[in-house]
């Protein structure tokens, strides 16, 4: 089979990606146009200030005595429009920040969802930080943009716009040569655009690069002092933050030469209207207000053309943005849910049945092949083999993490792939060899197994399980906080409280995959006979890593590479030549030697 | 937390800054000459303008003709003041980034040259996750007003500037200008006070969102075989939803602020409008001022923010300089001797009474016993012994609370700083691999030639998985390991012990990943490769626990027992009970279901 990669690279194109994005938001979409327009109406009172000191001077002074009426009665009117933009401007603030807010709120939640529906080979097919990222950084980064950027975009081109317009009722020749001075800098712009976001990329990379070097004087604190590597981490770690300063600076020093070259176009442009307004001027073509204004419009150009850089760059990281998290919510989940078309499940014992089935993981070669087999309900079934011999390929078919190649799985009949997930997680549960908790105190990961259970239903699951001994150890009982990903208990710990958990869940078939294996001896052989109790009635199916196991189950399935090799009860194996009885040999050796 | 811009918060930030101006005096100085360069060039602009204006257009426009030399003069004044307040913005900016980034990267190897001179007992009181973002988000808060300071610095100049200006041109008019100015100053600082709580919220919520999304993927197996994905994405909506909201709030105020600090400036200059007409019917001032002091209230409008973003940044800065400064400030490392440890046959151990605690809990209790130079020791016990403690004590990770640990005879707090290293190599529970090749971890800074690492990897049964590795020893396992299994960095982290020859090997319980024949192929390697070791092993496997010469049984801190195998199964219970868990389960089964079981299993 092949997993499917996530998705987001480059293989949209930006137009689409927009497009996309926007077809997935109708929050942003509705009411857009009131919110443009408000934008517009924002915009104009740029002009307000040239239009003031044309009018001023041209009709107001024009005399040698000053039309004092006519001026305060200008004034008013622009000082009147000034207000009217402004309160514009908190309209459409207002809306904006609301419509985008909520839209990306959807489309975060709708993200994180799709991770979690994805199959655990496309989840493994990208670092976790990355996965995170699509939720979060690359949310950040389409807001930062829709709210700055993407608006700076709107009254960048409409404060060009109205005042080319009004640059152009004053005088088409300076209007010609205002846009002859700034032309050059807009072609060049993207090309800066360029070299800045290459910079920021090395940036981006230095600081990851950093951050994980940083780490590991903290994460490998222990065999840092134990082998007394200190200097050598201290130089990795100041080699890597030394890294990630120089390309900062390159990247602050790109900006810093792109940024003030406006103000000299800016200038030349000023000098080139004097020096040719005054020949226009001469010739009536221009009032000396009209000029003046010039002067002032000219700075409406100026602002647009220094954040353009940083305005570019800020489209493309949204895009890429973007990209990134509609590649998330593209990506079909390749073990998909077969909802409400799906079978539901009754309660009650579980059989299972493996049709000829195989699998490879993507690009791999095969690791389950031909296998063929049933288990009846209520049996308990352990299945060995050696690392690699596909056991726990094995579990997750089984649990459909993952589906077969070919072949296919069946519970109760049913094949797995036709099941509602609701239904086929609530009747079989695997404890993995991993035992992750939440952040939180052990009840609160124990509840996560059945979240409506009481805390006397929690204690009862412990009593039953044998845990209450060490559950009386612990500092805090039930209310003992386990740390992130339960870093504060040991691994041994960590393994019961995840049983703990799968246990109250109170599945139908319980299957564990070395869910022990880091537990004392004398606890795990407690625990194994408690569950030998808790799960009589029910399918129980164990991936053993030890001798009693396989002994005590009701049959063994042996694998060894990929293939169901032998199965059958231990007493019968053990006498037969074959994989098992070479197992039990290297156990009975490990065990007594 | 402060998050408000009150006085205690900007007599903080400001000493916050002063560090920074002293730490780096020139840099600083440069960036301030700049700005004040382009603050002082700002306001020339204008007034080359207004220059301009008088002598050039007025002239023109009243009597119809250019006076060539004026028109020359206005286009170098104009141009040349352009050019140097380009050049002043560029210097400040550049400047103020070399500023801000060598402060970050100062703190950020302070803070990591802190957590690698800071004792084990430190690091365990303090969340990883916290120590990462105080080298990380913390370092770049602190220094963050440092990119704006320059620009806030040269507005200062440009405003002093402008008012000299001003007031030299027409009083009345630097009026109209005192009265604006300030309305903007103060709206800016209500804006800041308002916004920062508001920013810091929706902050806190972001990293909040993350830690979820972060964690909720980490335990993607177990919300997926639960089918907790509807719990998970309710407990993300949640907090998104309050994100959301927190954003939007933030929003109102800029939505709000924004547009008035753009309309105040605007009010400004129509002000200057109608008083400077009034002025000039006077006679008291001419076009050419008027030009000037509108073009100057158009230019200064937006730079006078950038008090307001220093402002904005303190409070962020205090709280992330005040974390970076607690980690700076953490005492208690460790002291070390002189000594050195002589000898270069295998190393004879001794533990003498030795007591730790953590806190208030005390997990060793007086801890005797001794490993005989050459011998083989396992250390046993149920999970929460003291194991893993006693094991840290061995090697000075943590110093005991009484009692001591002798190496060779010799105190090990007596011995200098790298010298226990030389002779004692850990193998820890927890697996640490670094982002580097598999040569550099095994290696890790020691000089050993590719024939020692190659033996080592055969000692620690990692030869064949490492020779089908894509680059052999030169591949990257990747940041901490992640392209191994969890059995294979086990074995790397063996081989990185043994090929140090150690005269002391301590393994806690190191190949718990490790297949068990695997595991029994390392075991008698080692053992016969060990002429040249002492070795202590934590262990629970009996294959593990029969190669040691003699074996000290803890329970609950305390050494209970100690002996060969032998004596301790016949004479300690609580040993028995643990060591033959497996084998007792075993022969119980045997007995209840003789006529299934037809062979006999004997326990040891």
């Amino acid at each position: 089979m092949t997993a499917e990669v996530i998705r987001g690279n480059s293989e949209r194109s930006a137009l689409a990606t927009i497009r996309q994005g926007l077809s997935l938001t109708p929050e942003f979409r509705k009411g857009l146009v009131v919110t443009l327009l408000l934008a517009v109406v924002a915009t104009i009172g740029k002009i307000i200030v040239p239009i003031a000191v044309q009018q001023t001077i041209d009709t107001g002074l024009r005399t040698g005595t000053p039309d004092t009426a006519y001026i305060t009665g200008a004034i008013l009117v622009c000082a009147g429009a000034v207000l009217l933009t402004a309160a514009a401007g908190y309209v459409m603030n207002v809306r904006l920040y609301k419509a985008t807010e909520s839209s990306l709120a959807t489309l975060r939640v709708r993200g994180f969802r799709h991770v979690h529906d994805l199959s655990v080979l496309t989840q493994n097919t990208e670092r976790r930080g990355a996965l995170v990222s699509r939720v979060t950084n690359d949310i950040d980064q389409i807001s930062t943009f829709m709210q700055w950027g993407g608006l700076m975009i709107i009254v960048a081109f409409g404060q060009l716009f109205v005042a080319t317009v009004l640059m152009f009722v004053y005088s088409w020749q300076l209007t010609l040569l205002v846009w002859l001075c700034f032309i050059p800098l807009m072609i060049a712009l993207p090309r800066f655009q360029k070299l800045l976001s290459r910079a920021y990329t090395a940036v981006r990379e230095r600081t990851g690069d950093m951050l994980a070097a940083i780490s590991e004087s903290v994460v490998g604190a222990t065999v840092i002092r134990a082998y007394a590597s200190e200097r050598r981490t201290a130089e990795r770690v100041d080699q890597a933050v030394d890294a990630n300063r120089r390309a900062q600076t390159r990247a602050q020093t790109i900006v810093g030469f792109v940024f003030p070259l406006t103000e000299i176009v800016a200038a030349v442009a000023i000098a080139g209207i004097v020096l040719m307004g005054v020949r226009l001027g001469l010739s009536g073509d221009i009032s000396q207000g009209e000029l003046v204004a010039f002067l002032f419009l000219i700075t409406l150009f100026v602002s647009p053309l220094q954040t353009a850089t940083e305005v570019l760059n800020e489209a493309q990281n949204a895009v890429a943005g973007w990209r990134r998290v509609l590649g998330v919510i593209d990506t079909p989940p390749d073990v998909a849910d077969p909802g409400d078309r799906g079978v539901e499940l009754p309660r009650g014992p579980i059989s299972v049945a493996f049709e000829d089935v195989h699998f490879s993981y993507p690009g791999g070669v095969p690791v389950l092949r031909e296998v063929t087999l049933e288990i009846p309900p209520r049996s308990r079934v352990a299945v060995v083999g050696e690392t690699g011999s596909g056991k726990t390929t094995f579990a997750k078919l089984l649990t459909r993490l993952m589906d077969p190649g070919a072949g296919r799985v069946t519970v109760d009949g049913h094949d797995l792939r036709r099941i509602r997930f609701s239904s086929l997680r609530e009747r079989i549960v695997m404890v993995p060899q991993d035992g992750f908790l939440f952040d939180g105190t052990l009840e609160e990961n124990i509840r996560y197994g059945k979240p409506s259970a009481t805390t006397g239903e929690i204690r009862l699951a412990m009593t039953e399980l044998g845990l209450t001994d060490w559950l009386e150890g612990l500092p805090g009982g039930l209310d003992t906080a386990v740390g992130q990903r339960g870093e504060s208990l040991s691994a041994g710990e960590r393994q019961l409280v995840a049983l703990a958990r799968a246990y109250l869940a109170d599945p139908d078939l319980l299957l564990l995959d070395e869910a022990t294996s880091a537990v004392d001896p004398a606890t795990e052989v407690r625990l194994a006979r408690a569950l030998e109790g808790v799960t009589r009635g029910r399918t129980a199916i164990s991936i053993a890593h030890r001798l009693s196991t396989a002994e005590n189950a009701d049959e063994v399935l042996v694998f060894d590479g990929g293939r169901l090799v032998q199965r059958g009860h231990h007493s019968e194996l053990v006498g037969r030549p074959g994989v098992y009885a070479d197992l039990h040999a290297s156990w009975i050796s490990a065990a007594h030697s | 937390m402060a998050s408000k811009v009150t006085s205690a918060v900007m007599r903080q930030g400001l000493r916050v800054l002063g560090v920074a101006i002293r730490a780096e005096k020139v840099v600083f100085a440069l960036a301030v000459l700049a700005s004040a360069v382009y603050g002082g060039m700002t306001v020339a602009s204008a007034w080359a303008l207004g220059w301009a204006t008088q002598n050039v257009v007025l002239p023109a426009f009243g009597e119809g003709r250019a006076v060539a030399g004026a028109l020359w003069t206005g286009t170098f004044l104009i141009f040349g003041t352009a050019l140097l307040k380009a050049l002043g913005v560029a210097g400040r900016r550049i400047l103020a980034g070399i500023l801000q980034y060598r402060m970050q990267a100062r703190s950020r190897r302070d803070v990591t040259k802190q957590y690698l001179r800071l004792p084990l007992s430190w690091h365990h009181r303090h969340p990883t996750g916290q120590l990462l973002s105080n080298a990380g988000a913390d370092a770049e808060a602190a220094w963050a007003p440092l990119a704006p300071l320059p620009m806030a610095v040269g507005v200062i100049v440009m405003l002093v500037t402008a008012a000299v200006a001003m007031v030299f041109t027409d009083l009345v008019l630097a009026l109209v200008g005192f009265l604006i100015f300030p309305a903007i100053a103060v709206l800016n600082l209500v804006y800041q006070r308002k916004l920062s709580p508001l920013a810091t919220r929706a902050q806190q919520l972001r990293a909040e969102v993350s830690e979820i999304a972060h964690e909720s993927f980490d335990g993607a197996l177990v919300v997926k075989t639960l089918g907790r994905e509807d719990l998970e994405t309710e407990r993300f909506q949640r907090r998104a939803h309050e994100l959301r909201d927190a954003n939007i709030a933030v929003g109102r105020v800029r939505g709000l602020f924004d547009p008035m600090l753009e309309a105040l400036p605007t009010i400004g200059v129509l002000a200057v409008l109608a008083v400077g007409s009034a002025r000039l019917s006077g006679g008291s001032i001419d076009s050419g001022d008027l030009v000037e002091v509108a073009y100057l209230f158009t230019l200064l409008a937006f730079p006078i923010r950038a008090l307001g973003w220093v402002l904005a940044e303190l409070p962020r800065s205090v709280v992330g300089w005040g974390r970076v400064q607690a980690v700076l400030d953490a005492t208690g490392s460790m002291e070390y001797g002189q000594a050195a440890p002589a000898s270069s046959a295998p190393a004879r151990l001794e533990v003498r009474d030795v007591s730790y605690s953590y806190g208030e809990a005390e997990v060793l209790h007086e801890v005797t016993f001794d490993v005989p130079a050459g011998r083989t020791v396992a250390l046993v016990g149920p999970t929460g012994s003291g194991k893993s403690t006693l094991v840290q004590l061995l090697v000075r990770l943590v110093d005991p609370g009484r009692g001591q640990v002798l190496l060779d005879g010799v105190d090990v707090r007596e011995l200098a700083h790298g010298r226990i290293a030389e002779s004692v190599a850990l193998v820890p529970q927890q697996t640490f691999l670094f982002d580097d090749t598999v040569r550099g971890n095994i290696a890790l800074g020691l000089d050993a030639g590719d024939e020692d690492v190659r033996a080592a990897l055969r000692l620690a049964q990692a030869d064949g998985f490492v020779g089908r590795l894509a680059d052999g020893l030169d591949t990257r396992v990747g940041e901490r390991g992640t392209s191994l299994s969890g059995g294979q960095r086990q074995r790397i982290a063996l081989a990185r012990a043994v090929v140090r020859r150690p005269r002391l090997l301590i393994l806690d319980d190191a190949t718990s990943s490790v297949d068990p024949q695997v595991e029994a192929k390392i075991l008698y390697g080692l053992r016969d490769a060990a002429e040249a070791s002492t070795v202590v092993v934590v262990a629970y496997r009996m294959a593990t626990i029969a190669l040691a010469d003699e074996v000290v049984y803890l329970d609950h801190g305390r050494v209970v027992d100690r002996g060969p195998h032998d004596e301790l199964i016949r004479r300690c219970a609580g040993y028995r009970n643990l060591v033959t868990a497996y084998e007792r389960e075993e022969a119980e089964r045997a007995a209840i279901d003789v006529p299934a079981g037809e062979e006999e299993e004997v326990s040891a």
